[in-house]
Formats: C-alpha cells, sequence, structure tokens
C-alpha cells in the first residue's frame, strides 16, 4: 500500500519536471522561462523526495528525504530571486511584448 | 505554419512516451520494478532539454538558469536511484548536491550583476 502510495507521488513528481524543462525550451525569454521552470521543478523534486519517504518510511533516509524537502523549499526561491536581479542589473531586455518593468520604474524615480 | 508545428511537436511527445512506457509490455506481477526502470528514461529526458538550453542559450543568464534547473533535477535523479537500488547513501549525495547547487547559483548571479565576490 504505502509503495503503491509512493509510486503515484513519483509519477506526478515525473509529469511536474517534463512540463518544467519543456517550458524552459518554449519560452521567449529569460524571466519566462525561469517563472516557468523554477517552480514547477520544485514541486516535482519535492514530490519525488515525498515519495522515497513513502517508501521507506521513519527510518533514517526518510528523515533525511523530509529534511531535503525543506530544504528545497527554502532555497530554491532565493536562488531564482538572485539569478532574476542578477540578469535585470547585467542588462538582458525583457520580451518585446511584455507589458510592464516595475523594477525599471523604481530604479528611476 | 503555427498549427503544423504544434501539431509535430505533440505527436513527437506522444511518440517519445508510447515507446518509453509500452515496450516491454509490462506484465501484471512487476510492474512497479518496471516502473521504476522506466522513470529515467524521462529524467535523462529532462535533463537533455536542460542541456539542449545550455548550449544555444542567448545569453550567458540563460545558461545559469538552465543550470539552476538541471541542479535540482540531479537532487530527484539521486531519490529514485536510492529507491531503485536499495542503497542508502544515494540521498545523503542529493542533499549535498541540492547545497552545492545554491551556492554556486548565488555565486554565479553576483557575477552577473557585475561585482566582486566581497563586496
Amino acid at each position: 500500500m504505502n509503495e503503491t502510495a509512493g509510486l503515484v507521488f513519483i509519477v506526478i513528481g515525473i509529469a511536474f519536471d517534463f512540463f518544467g524543462s519543456l517550458g524552459l525550451i518554449r519560452f521567449p525569454d529569460v524571466y519566462n522561462r525561469l517563472h516557468s521552470s523554477i517552480k514547477c521543478v520544485t514541486l516535482g523534486t519535492s514530490s519525488i523526495l515525498f515519495g522515497l519517504f513513502l517508501f521507506k518510511g521513519f527510518s533514517a533516509t526518510g528523515i533525511k528525504a523530509l529534511l531535503c524537502i525543506i530544504f528545497l523549499l527554502l532555497t530554491a526561491p532565493v536562488s531564482a530571486h538572485a539569478l532574476a536581479r542578477g540578469a535585470h542589473k547585467s542588462g538582458v531586455k525583457l520580451w518585446e511584448k511584455s507589458v510592464c518593468d516595475k523594477y525599471e520604474e523604481d530604479k528611476n524615480q | 505554419m503555427k498549427r503544423l508545428r504544434w501539431f509535430i511537436g505533440l505527436t513527437a511527445i506522444i511518440i517519445i512516451f508510447f515507446a518509453i512506457f509500452s515496450y516491454p509490455i509490462p506484465s501484471l506481477l512487476e510492474w512497479q520494478s518496471l516502473l521504476l526502470k522506466r522513470v529515467f528514461f524521462i529524467l535523462f529526458l529532462c535533463a537533455c532539454l536542460c542541456l539542449w538550453r545550455i548550449l544555444i542559450g542567448p545569453t550567458s543568464s540563460d545558461r545559469a538558469v538552465a543550470l539552476d534547473i538541471l541542479g535540482i533535477l540531479i537532487v530527484g535523479f539521486c531519490a529514485v536511484l536510492g529507491i531503485a537500488t536499495g542503497r542508502h547513501w544515494y540521498i545523503d549525495i542529493g542533499i549535498a548536491w541540492a547545497l552545492e547547487s545554491f551556492i554556486f547559483v548565488l555565486a554565479l548571479a553576483k557575477y552577473l550583476e557585475g561585482k566582486r565576490f566581497d563586496e
């Protein structure tokens, strides 16, 4: 029973990973690519690690998987924010159909 | 023209998934281990997409984004490997890889801003 539930979580996580990587290929801009892929891949990998926890139960491996989930959920938004800020400061242009750029307006004030 | 390109991509994705999940034909008794063997092919496909973005990225920030995504994918790959082989130390490699990837991406973001590392 636990193994079947773990396999269901792993398949859901694999689907999220695949669509995140597909967004990395298909979107037209750095910011769009970051926006589409970092959330999908973080949630998919967390789901795979939760499947590992369901396989192993409350042993050492399962507790390490839960710790790894917490670490990923804390560090992936920080790295994405730093990457977007660095890309904007290094002068990467937005896509030509983008609507607004609030960070540029804040810098000009 | 645009709809033709969408149709070609959708048929390619459906053919790849059908080829991964239908050969050899899964039996009802050992479908769990067969499913775990096929998960590796899809993760390999995701890693190949990330490597393609690193290869053709127009700017250097595109390559940094793809490298971040690849580092998170490898943690999931280590978790699936730990289930499939039964070894308990693959998840340790996953935790260490996540920590190293985080610090590496922060250093790359500092480099993209054009500052030095001690500012």
